[in-house]
């Protein structure tokens, strides 16, 4: 799929002229707009304030949209479709433990099941077959809190797939994991056929599992191309607070 | 920084007292420390009674000796009041080792050591071989308020975390040279307390953003269904009504 071609379709998520500020200071988001197409997989790049966790709150409805618009699919995120906008956007958080807070994994994959009102048969189908996507089968009766990190980043993952999204939010979902943890995350959201919209500061992973990428920078939109172009524009980069690793090059990571 | 299961006092196991619903098990608790409570002190024999029951059950439960006796410790504080008793109780005397004994006070000693050590015992029982969760499954078909069970259940999940952030604060504090040895020193442990205030307010604020993601609108839904068998009922009844029996006959013949 590429960004260019039109969908017959309408698009996974649409953001029009998104403007948020908190209470008092500066806006966080400044007349955002942007699209994603179905199964895209998008890297959502930009430096620290830039307002890319601010946006991602926005499409489920977590944030109360001050001015613009977000669709989610056919779906005007507003008061009245929460609980269904919520049930099409996965969000996987920053930090695992802020997501899971049942006293097992799979009370914690059952959750969401349980606020669509899914009866228990369906909820432990749904359960079973999202820590089996996710390779997390044998951790269903463990603590949370007793988890690996790579361990609960799978299983958070698994809360949000037992909902049946049409889409996931991952918010820096490569943080604090290490290289093996992170090998198996990659590996593990290639192989879901979900659009996804991945906040990362991790160049080298947008690179490798996401076609699309997009600057935010001061709340809105700066760059919005293929993964591989933008991270080979170094001024880009630079002007946005944005670094590859040391020795690493994109045109030939590829 | 190694996270102390803080709260850990289960012992995994298969014994009669692990597979019986939780539910039961804390009827049966409540009851038999009522009962033990209720219990004259001068019916020794029915606190022997007690004590024969609640060691069965220890070993049925898998408790090794030096288990029973590390966590029986946690009595220590009160009952170390206890034995001031008879040297501050008036009353008739008698004459222990060249000291004078109040008679009261040493029934007085003697209550609250038996009470207590049976009641700290009973509750190792139900903790050894009832996993927090089942704990708090029990207490909901108890019909505990969810209010309740709730806020049980985020403590018990986030006490980890807590202490370790709480921890790493300190070993942040040592290697800045801070060692407080004096009041006037207090100062930095009294803003830390604070810092883990706004902290712990801050990941509260997270977790529900990441509930409401999934979902939540207020009320946790009611996870597992399987009941206590009338079975568990028939035998959870047996140490209180062993105990109630042992109060009466106390009552009656002493």
């Amino acid at each position: 799929m590429t960004e260019s071609a039109p969908s017959a379709l309408t698009s996974a998520v649409s953001v029009r002229d998104l403007t948020f500020s908190f209470a008092s200071g500066d806006p966080i988001l400044n007349n955002l707009s942007l699209d994603v197409e179905r199964g895209e997989r998008v890297a959502l790049l930009g430096p620290n304030g830039a307002g890319k966790t601010t946006l991602s709150l926005h499409l489920n409805g977590i944030h109360e949209i001050q001015a613009g618009s977000v669709s989610i699919g056919d779906l005007h995120v507003n008061e009245d479709n929460l609980a269904e906008v919520r049930r099409r956007v996965g969000m996987v958080f920053q930090d695992a433990n802020d997501q899971l807070f049942m006293p097992t994994v799979r009370e914690d994959v059952e959750f969401g099941p349980a606020n669509l009102g899914l009866s228990p048969a369906e909820r432990t189908e749904r359960a079973n077959e999202a820590l089996e996507a996710v390779e997390a089968t044998h951790l269903a009766d463990r603590a949370p809190h007793h988890l690996s990190g790579g361990e609960k980043r799978r299983v958070a993952v698994a809360t949000v797939l037992s909902m049946h999204p049409e889409m996931l939010v991952l918010d820096e979902p490569t943080s604090g994991l290490d290289p093996a943890g992170r090998r198996e995350l990659a590996d593990l959201l290639v192989t879901l056929h979900l659009t996804q919209l991945i906040i990362t500061h991790d160049l080298p992973f947008a690179l490798e599992i996401c076609p699309r990428s997009v600057i935010i920078s001061n709340g809105s939109v700066v760059a919005d191309g293929k993964t591989a172009d933008i991270l080979a524009d170094t001024d880009l980069l630079a002007a946005h607070r944005l670094e590859l690793p040391f020795g690493f090059d994109a045109r030939r990571a590829q | 920084m190694s996270a102390g299961h803080t709260a850990n006092l289960f012992i995994p196991g298969d014994s009669l007292l692990h597979r019986m619903a939780p539910e039961a098990k804390l009827v049966s608790v409540v009851l038999f420390v009522t009962a033990v409570a209720l219990t004259p002190r001068q019916s020794v024999w029915s606190f022997a009674v007690d004590a024969v029951l609640v060691l069965v059950l220890l070993g049925i439960a898998g408790f090794r000796a030096t288990q029973v006796i590390a966590r029986l410790a946690v009595v220590l504080p009160f009952i170390a009041f206890a034995f001031l008793i008879p040297f501050i109780a008036g009353g008739e005397q008698t004459s222990v080792a060249g000291f004078n004994l109040s008679i009261e006070g040493l029934w007085g000693t003697w209550n609250v050591i038996a009470k207590a050590v049976l009641g700290t015992a009973t509750s190792m029982i139900l903790a050894g071989t009832t996993a927090v969760a089942a704990l708090l499954r029990g207490m909901t078909r108890l019909r505990v308020p969810a209010v309740i069970t709730s806020i049980i259940a985020f403590m018990f999940r986030y006490l980890d975390l807590i202490v370790g952030e709480m921890g790493r604060m300190r070993t942040a504090m040592t290697a800045r040279g801070h060692d407080p040895r004096w009041l006037w020193q207090a100062k930095p442990i009294a803003s830390s307390a604070g810092a883990m205030f706004v902290r712990s307010y801050e990941r509260g604020e997270r977790v529900h953003a990441a509930m409401t993601s999934r979902g939540f609108t207020g009320s946790m839904p009611e996870l597992n269904t399987a009941k206590a068998s009338g079975r568990d009922w028939a035998l959870a009844a047996i140490p209180p009504l062993v105990a109630a029996s042992g109060a009466l006959a106390g009552v009656l013949l002493v």
